[in-house]
């Protein structure tokens, strides 16, 4: 089953501002899937939409089968959704903002205090649950919002950039509590501008610029479509200048690093061949940029590197 | 049919805002005592025994039922107001956009949370009311019914203010420019007898005035309206102003894009 299907979604402001030009958008049931897109693009207009927020001017959204308009309750049942700006009661304790959202979607208040415990334990915030959500730190908050989404145990999780501004650490546990989540069934959908993020969770992708859908598409296909990549080599030995490579174009970055473009069809074997040739020794190896993010800017800027 | 599900949003919704002005029981709960005493002592006590009686009452048990009123009027609506106005500028109230709750559970629910808190202050100004003077019920079915009617008319108007609020400001403008002047002007503290006949006229407008005299009638057995009349106003304003609530909440009108 489709958990979320959408046919030419328009929205025009009243400000004349038009957000989506007709987009055409399909989720399965079970899929992780990311949707990117810049700032301005059309992702929050879309959420918005979804989760009965904002007011389409045309097209049709169904969710898990249920029409978003015409059978908006059945719909916003099957939602849970993590904005991506704080939106609970600083000033309420952070175990009754849970148990609250749960009894907003009907969930007798027992079992609304059963999963509160369930997923503040998981998300590491027990300990806090008398305490006002204002005093709670910003990765803190941002658990909160997940835990909040998650007490009605929807079928399909919205998440609109949930790990902004949390440390590394604690977003890689964050990507494997959503991996659990979604491995127990809930479909989720994600937004977010850290690309390695999208490209370490979601299985599917679509990338929206100026209310358009450009990509819409597997991770896998995706990331074949990468032509070209920068690469990063440490090597061990210090040099002076940038080594010369047949076929490669190399930038010395400082004695111990260079930079070096790989297209597709040259691989890495020659690379290395070359360097070996002239006794350079490599260390240790990076991209540059993540491989998504370079698709990503190609995509919505209109760059090189995808044919 | 309701479902069960939207019972339990509703009391989920009615919980949530007990708990609140609960929570800020100085704000909330304790200033109208004092208010209360300070009326009792000032206004009762020193002014009121050069008054004299009033409709064969004494001055202090004549103003008990308009100062009660005063405290219902202005907490159910504040209640509203600063609450559902503060779930908008915080943007919580989307936690309740976004859940399957129809508008008029939600409308419901805030309204519900400020009729307790207007009837918690009531109850608490009759106790103060209680220890500086003597009374009997006349009525305890026109006395608690009129404390309900109103206390949901205004926990209505309080709700239709904070939908259109976009900023604090707009939250104090009618509490202060209008209710206020209104209450008081409303006869908690004189008859309208007193007024010069044109004024008398001029006082038939004001609402409060039906309101407060359905509440003394209630309490003292004494009125200057015909308590039907007084219902019906009450009535068809609630009807009025809460069909034009679930207007706005369905329409979205200040807080859906």
């Amino acid at each position: 089953m489709k958990a979320l299907e959408i046919e030419g979604l328009e929205k025009t402001y009243r400000n004349g501002f038009v957000a989506l030009k007709g987009i055409d958008l399909s989720v399965e049931e079970g899929d992780f899937f990311a949707l990117l897109g810049p700032n301005g693009a059309g992702k929050s207009t879309t959420i918005g939409i979804i989760t009965s927020l904002v007011d389409k001017t045309g097209g049709s959204v169904r969710v898990f089968g249920a029409d978003v308009s015409k059978d908006s309750m059945a719909a916003r049942r099957c939602i849970g959704l993590v904005p991506q700006e704080f939106n609970f009661n600083q000033f309420e304790p952070v175990g009754e903002i849970i148990t609250n959202q749960a009894g907003y979607y009907g969930v007798e208040p027992r079992i609304a205090r059963e999963r509160s415990e369930h997923y503040l334990r998981k998300l590491g915030l027990w300990e806090k649950r008398h305490g006002s959500a204002r005093n709670l730190s910003g990765g803190m908050k941002r658990r909160l919002m997940i835990a909040r989404a998650l007490a009605h145990e929807p079928k399909l999780l919205i998440l609109d950039e949930p790990t902004a501004g949390v440390d590394i650490e604690l977003r890689r546990s964050m990507w494997s509590f959503l991996r659990e989540v979604n491995a127990e069934g809930t479909t989720i959908i994600l937004t977010t501008h850290y690309l390695e993020e999208a490209e370490s969770l979601c299985r599917n992708i679509a990338i929206i610029d100026q209310g358009e859908i450009v990509e819409n598409t597997s991770m896998r296909t995706l990331l074949t479509q990468l032509n070209r990549e920068t690469l990063i080599l440490d090597l061990k030995d210090p040099i002076e200048s940038a080594p010369q490579l047949n076929d490669y174009s190399v930038v010395f970055i400082e004695p111990h690093t260079i930079e070096v473009e790989v297209w597709r069809e040259q691989g890495l074997n020659p690379l290395f061949e070359a360097l070996s040739r002239q006794n350079l020794e490599v260390i240790s190896m990076r991209n540059k940029a993540n491989r998504l993010e370079e698709l990503f800017l190609a995509m919505v800027e209109g760059g090189e590197a995808v044919e | 049919m309701i479902r069960r599900s939207e019972l339990i949003a509703f009391k989920t919704i009615v919980v949530k805002e007990i708990r609140r002005f609960r929570r800020i029981w100085p704000q909330t709960i304790l200033p109208p005592m004092v208010t209360t005493a300070l009326y009792f002592v000032i206004f009762g006590g020193l002014i009121g025994s050069r008054i004299g009686p009033m409709k064969g009452l004494s001055y202090m048990e004549y103003i008990v039922p308009g100062v009660i009123m005063l405290g219902i009027i202005t907490n159910a609506y504040a209640n509203v107001v600063s609450s559902f106005f503060g779930a908008k500028f915080q943007r919580f109230i989307e936690e309740l956009l976004i859940a399957p709750v129809p508008n008029y559970m939600i409308v419901l629910g805030y309204v519900a949370g400020g009729m307790a808190r207007g009837l918690t202050v009531g109850l608490m100004v009759t106790l103060v009311a209680v220890f500086f003077v003597d009374f009997e019920v006349h009525s305890w079915f026109i006395t608690l019914s009129t404390a309900l009617l109103t206390a949901l008319l205004f926990a209505i108007g309080g709700f239709i203010n904070a939908v259109y609020a976009k900023s604090f400001d707009d939250i104090a403008i009618i509490p202060t420019f209008v209710l206020t002047p209104l209450t008081y002007l409303g006869g908690i503290f004189f008859t309208v007898d007193m007024l010069p006949g044109f004024w008398q006229n001029v006082a038939l407008f004001n609402p409060i005035l039906y309101i407060i005299n359905a509440f003394r009638y209630g309490l003292l057995g004494v009125s200057d309206i015909d308590v039907g009349v007084a219902f019906s106003i009450i009535g068809l304003f609630i009807i009025l102003l809460f069909s034009f609530a679930l207007y706005l909440l369905h329409k979205g009108v200040g807080v859906r894009a």
